[in-house]
């Protein structure tokens, strides 16, 4: 795109922007500089405080009873969750780019609700209408279902806007050939369409995960925060810090950590690989 | 077609269900009494101390991050280096962590055991259960915005328009102010509005980092949260609308940047919840 | 004066795109730098503007050593192949954008941008944004932005090879107008060996990073220093060691002295000229350039046993 000479060379030229009143080299000391002040510090000190006592009280903290209650209710609760929306997340990601409606992209503004409504008020918003005072009686306030119900709001988007730009990029003409070979709608979409948007799905379900597993404003409402019955590992973290423990809290801290980043260069690779192609 | 209806169904009869239904009702309860207790419930001094100390750490967090958002983009976009890639990923770290550790790892890092606390002060300078420890935690959880829009669009726009001007005369400054920055601006400002409402709606960091103190550490979200848990539920609703509606003028803004930034000739901007093809992976493509 | 490079490389990872070039190009002529892709004709044209840096080798600019300049500096005029436009502003903004940034006086930068829009025929063009422009248009306003700092030179970088065949033709015979007018030192790169020998004064023809050989449009197809500038600036039969022009066969239906027998193969005709396809004893395939009126008045036909003269065989010893 760029009138650049000779095929091969990819290097930027030396003249034309170097950083405004800088160099690279200040320029990288500065981003350095601010990453590590607002972001690696801090991160370092829960890693450093998860140690303090040692490996054996890292193990103690993360092995209590109540610990490993709440790493097992957000995992397995999440699990539910991205399950839930990669299936509906897809729909709407269907119906949002192949059907023809009025109001789509008022529609298509609205998935984004969750990520510019604050936690809080999308847990008192979901409370409101299924909590104690609910209207309509449905009352699954203190509850697992609470849960589900709250991540799956806050990670509604995540597949959808995964899935979107691959359903709007594909090429139309593969479907017709499937069809004109004689396949029926579900299975073209089971071995056309599908196959194709899977990238998007995985990803999409990677992010929620993560997204998920460290969710805290939604549910602290809603789910009554009940050691061992509806407690999620963020509002475990909290408690122990309000109590006092905050090496305990660093060591579950560290291991939800692992796994979020674990899962942040899986989806990385994804991305990179898609690229590729 | 069946299945069209089908499909139609399940996708708005769950987004009724999961998002336009509690979100109408929230309006519902708050409106129930009329508008005399809600806006009481908002011009209480402590309701009015929550909404300007969050309006104060999005004037803060939001230009902070922007200066650092476009000159990091150009950093990555415009100079070749192998640790891009790892710039790349700390950006990207925001993402990945729940806000209760973001907020814990303030704590311990200013904190009278921690690194910077004891130093700080005897400075006088008080981080932690105070104003300073709240904007450290709004920058942290918003990092990532300006970045990761400004990058794509400087990507697409090329370096052409920037060594023209460079011929013509102009300096690194005079390039960027009158070339670069004019060619990105729809891409930054659809990242400066996604980094506002993160900031507006910080809520895990911000409640371990400042101690929840009424009327002096509170901000909006804060103050729903402890208005509700203290059964003044006009307070909490009022202060949820409040906020709801701020969220819903981010989404007009984002819907509106977003055709803007596709006119001036870009692809859509990267959404926040999607992957954005990291700095490393695009290095290989091109 | 004019432009001197000398000993100049350059070096993008493992592939050398300048090596070891020198040119001269005389104050106030119109050169092109013609050659195929990756002949390092660019990369020679961007380190004279500045915006890339050689790894060895001066740049003088004028008699005066430009090499540590920077591009800002220099005070040439860049046209890039795809415009460079500024797409923000309007084409009065972008071609005042040189004289804002030397912060000329408002009435004067009025007046100059008017003038060069005149001169580059925009005029009344000024208030519209690039892109309401055609690909000629956008080039003219890159160019008129180019000379309105009054550079000491132009540097064309491909500059018509986004456009369609007809407005490349045009702006060719344009721009050697407007070079008569304006005498700036000019050099453009291509690699249409015919618009460089319509447009150029001087050619300079490059190969894998090195000057094959300079000179004007009829030195260079008259007398080439190697096989590969005169295959390159017109078309070739290889005869053995020799090279012959097509237009050089000529066709005899009898024997003559020197004259070699040849089968003709297929005859098209192209306009006015035509191409006669033969194969030669030994296998070799050759062709002719014959007008129509030698072709009537030979009578050939495909299969036709006929003799072939070379006119002008040129040869050159294998380099060492």
């Amino acid at each position: 795109m760029e009138g650049h000479p000779a095929t091969i060379s990819t290097a930027p030229p030396r003249a034309g922007l170097r950083l405004p009143g800088v160099g690279a080299g200040l320029g990288r000391g500065l981003v350095g500089l601010y990453l590590s002040l607002i972001v690696l510090l801090p991160l370092a000190a829960v890693l450093d405080e998860s140690l303090s006592g040692g490996l054996g009280a890292f193990w103690d903290s993360v092995s209590g009873a109540q610990s490993v209650a709440a790493l097992k209710l957000t995992v397995i609760s999440s699990l539910i969750v991205v399950a839930i929306n990669a299936f509906f997340g897809t729909i709407i990601a269907w119906v949002l780019v192949r059907d023809e409606l009025p109001g789509k992209g008022a529609v298509n503004a609205l998935i984004d609700l969750p990520f510019a409504l604050p936690t809080i008020v999308a847990g008192l918003t979901l409370l409101t209408l299924y909590g104690a005072e609910s209207p309509i009686g449905l009352d699954i306030a203190f509850t697992r279902v609470a849960i589900v119900v709250a991540l799956c709001f806050v990670t509604l988007p995540f597949v959808t806007r995964a899935v979107q730009p691959l359903l709007m990029e594909m090429d139309r003409e593969m479907e017709d050939a499937a069809t004109s070979l004689g396949a029926g709608g579900f299975t073209v979409f089971r071995r056309i369409i599908f196959p194709n948007l899977l990238p998007g799905i995985l990803a999409g379900v990677l992010l929620a995960f993560a997204r998920a597993l460290g969710e805290y404003g939604s549910l602290i409402l809603i789910s009554g925060n009940i050691p061992f019955k509806t407690e999620v590992s963020s509002v475990f973290i909290r408690s122990q810090i309000e109590s006092g423990d905050v090496s305990g809290a660093a060591a579950v801290s560290v291991v939800l950590l692992a796994i979020s980043l674990a899962l942040l260069v899986a989806v990385s690779l994804f991305a990179r690989r898609g690229a590729r192609k | 077609m069946t299945a069209k209806w089908g499909l139609r169904g399940l996708a708005f009869g769950y987004l009724g269900l999961l998002l336009l239904a509690p979100v109408a009702m929230i309006f519902y309860k708050t409106f129930e009494h009329g508008l005399g207790p809600p806006v009481d419930a908002m011009t209480s001094p402590d309701a009015l101390h929550a909404i300007w100390l969050t309006l104060l750490m999005v004037a803060v967090a939001v230009p902070l991050n922007t200066v650092f958002g476009v000159g990091c983009a150009l950093l990555l976009v415009r100079h070749r280096w192998s640790g891009n890639a790892v710039i790349d990923g700390i950006i990207n770290l925001p993402f990945a962590i729940s806000p209760i550790v973001i907020g814990l790892s303030l704590y311990l890092l200013y904190g009278t055991g921690g690194w910077f606390g004891p130093t700080l002060s005897e400075w006088g300078v008080k981080v932690l259960f105070s104003t300073p420890g709240m904007i450290l935690a709004s920058i942290f959880v918003s990092l990532p915005f300006v970045v990761r829009e400004t990058v794509p669009v400087l990507q697409e726009i090329g370096t052409e328009q920037e060594q023209a001007a460079s011929t013509l005369g102009a300096s690194a400054w005079q390039t960027f102010w009158r070339v670069t920055l004019p060619a990105i601006r729809w891409g930054v400002a659809y990242g400066v509005v996604l980094t506002t409402a993160r900031v507006l709606g910080e809520f895990g960091a911000v409640t371990i980092v400042s101690g929840s103190i009424s009327g002096q550490t509170e901000t909006l979200p804060l103050f729903v949260a402890r208005a509700f848990e203290n059964f003044d539920e006009q307070g909490a609703y009022a202060g949820a609308i409040v906020l709801a509606l701020l969220a819903l003028t981010t989404l007009l803004l984002m819907s509106v940047g977003g055709r803007k930034a596709k006119a001036s000739g870009g692809s859509t901007p990267v959404g926040p919840g999607e992957v954005a093809i990291s700095m490393s992976s695009a290095k290989e493509v091109s | 004066m004019g432009i001197a490079v000398e000993g100049a490389r350059k070096r993008f990872g493992d592939f050398q795109a300048l090596d070891d070039v020198s040119i001269d190009v005389p104050d106030g002529s119109l050169t092109a730098l013609l050659g195929p892709s990756g002949s390092g004709k660019s990369t020679l044209l961007r380190a004279i503007a500045g915006l890339e840096a050689l790894d060895a080798g001066q740049v003088a600019i004028n008699g005066r050593d430009a090499t540590a300049t920077p591009a800002q500096k220099r005070e040439v005029g860049f046209v890039f192949q795809h415009y460079a436009a500024f797409k923000h502003m309007t084409v009065f903004g972008n071609v005042a954008f040189g004289l804002k940034i030397r912060k000329w006086a408002k009435p004067q930068i009025g007046d100059r941008v008017h003038e060069l829009l005149r001169l580059v025929q925009l005029d009344g063009l000024a208030e519209r944004y690039p892109d309401q422009l055609s690909g000629g248009q956008r080039q003219r306003m890159a160019l008129a932005r180019a000379l309105a700092v009054e550079p000491q030179v132009l540097l064309l970088d491909e500059p018509f090879g986004a456009l369609d065949a007809k407005v490349r033709k045009d702006l060719r015979t344009w721009l050697r107008r407007l070079h008569d007018e304006m005498h700036v030192t000019t050099i453009f790169v291509t690699h249409d060996q015919e618009e460089a020998m319509d447009v150029a004064e001087q050619l300079v023809v490059m190969n894998e990073g090195r000057v094959e050989q300079s000179g004007s449009a009829d030195d260079l197809y008259d007398h080439p220093a190697n096989e590969f500038v005169m295959s390159f600036v017109g078309e070739v039969n290889r005869l053995g060691e020799h090279f012959v022009r097509p237009h050089d066969m000529t066709v005899l239906l009898d024997p003559d002295e020197g004259s070699e027998q040849a089968m003709v193969q297929r005859i098209v005709a192209l306009g006015f000229e035509v191409r006669v396809e033969f194969v030669l004893a030994d296998g070799t395939e050759v062709w002719a350039q014959v007008t129509r009126a030698e072709l009537q008045k030979l009578e050939l036909r495909e299969g036709q046993i006929v003799h072939l003269r070379a006119g002008q065989r040129k040869s050159f010893s294998v380099a060492a």
